[in-house]
């Protein structure tokens, strides 16, 4: 069974809150040397069988409509193992 | 005149605001986001709360709902909708208005009453109100700051768009002030504040969001 990974993050120009306060809790812990947090959302799709073309323009779609909100987020999508 | 208002799981807003119809006038029908059918209604609030939990996005669940689908249809025919909160968080989702809404920039719950100006007079939901009419109702959210790209913004206050606007200190790091907007038609508005908590003098900082469920009545009356 193939795994199709969908990472989603907020457009660099919006506002992450809560990528802020994980970095102000960074400097709070003593971790230093780091200039900004963000956080964002990661899928792992399962797939019935094979990742073939047709099925990963499917969860294409589904990322497109679902996953991500275009206007506020951009995602990037890869079958695992390809890299 | 029937207004109908939608209960998601997870919907908290929707009692009070049958309610809200209610006092205005109305009759009060309660629509289930499993069922399509909207009941020969002539206007539909679509309520606050955490509707699936907020989960993925405050409304991303909510929008491929069984009746959303045929809000968004009439709405497109005219339907008159009014989103607060939650309810403004489906209507962004659901592409009916533009932009989106994310969680306040200080990252606290806010529940406060919170001054308003009526920038827009002229939608279905605002048209008992004066021009810059200055009121004030109840403001309770999470993911309440309101964002869009700056072409975005540039024209929904060129076009008079935007429904309402925060004043004094901004509450939620919404982009421009930004508490309401309304489609191009006047039909479709999203509003953060909550103007269904504030129709009775007993339970309400104000009665200032009675306005909201008037006006509807005679657009309604109006079409």
């Amino acid at each position: 069974m193939a795994r199709v990974v969908v990472d989603v993050m907020l457009k660099p120009e919006i506002l992450d809150p809560q990528g802020k306060a994980v970095h102000g809790a960074f400097g709070r812990l003593g971790f230093d040397g780091v200039a900004d947090v963000r956080q964002g959302k990661r899928f792992e799709i399962t797939l019935d069988g094979e990742a073939t073309e047709e099925q990963v323009a499917e969860i294409r779609k589904a990322a497109d409509t679902l996953l991500a909100n275009p206007v506020i987020e951009d995602y990037t999508l890869h079958v695992e193992g390809d890299q | 005149m029937k207004i109908g208002v939608v209960t998601f799981p997870g919907s908290l807003d929707d009692v009070d605001a049958r309610r809200a119809a209610t006092v205005a006038g109305a009759e009060a029908v309660a629509l289930w986001h499993g069922d399509a059918d909207l009941h020969g209604v002539d206007a539909v609030v679509l309520p606050g709360g955490f509707s699936y939990g907020d989960y993925l996005r405050a409304g991303a669940i909510s929008r491929f709902a069984p009746v959303m689908e045929t809000i968004i249809k009439k709405a497109g025919e005219g339907l008159p909708v009014l989103g607060i909160c939650n309810g403004f968080q489906v209507l962004c989702e659901s592409h009916l208005l533009p932009g989106a809404l994310i969680k306040n920039h200080h990252r606290k719950f806010i529940c406060k009453d919170q001054p308003l100006r009526i920038e827009n007079n002229r939608t279905a939901w605002t048209s008992d109100y004066d021009a810059n009419h200055e009121i004030t109702i109840v403001l309770k959210n999470q993911d309440g700051s309101y964002v869009a790209d700056e072409a975005t913004l540039d024209r929904l206050e060129g076009e008079g768009l935007v429904v309402a606007r925060y004043l004094g200190q901004n509450p939620n790091g919404s982009y421009r002030d930004i508490a309401g907007i309304s489609n191009e038609r006047g039909n479709v508005v999203g509003l953060m504040p909550h103007p269904e908590h504030c129709v009775e003098t007993l339970t309400g900082p104000s009665t200032d969001g009675l306005g909201f469920f008037t006006s509807v009545l005679k657009a309604v009356v109006a079409s």
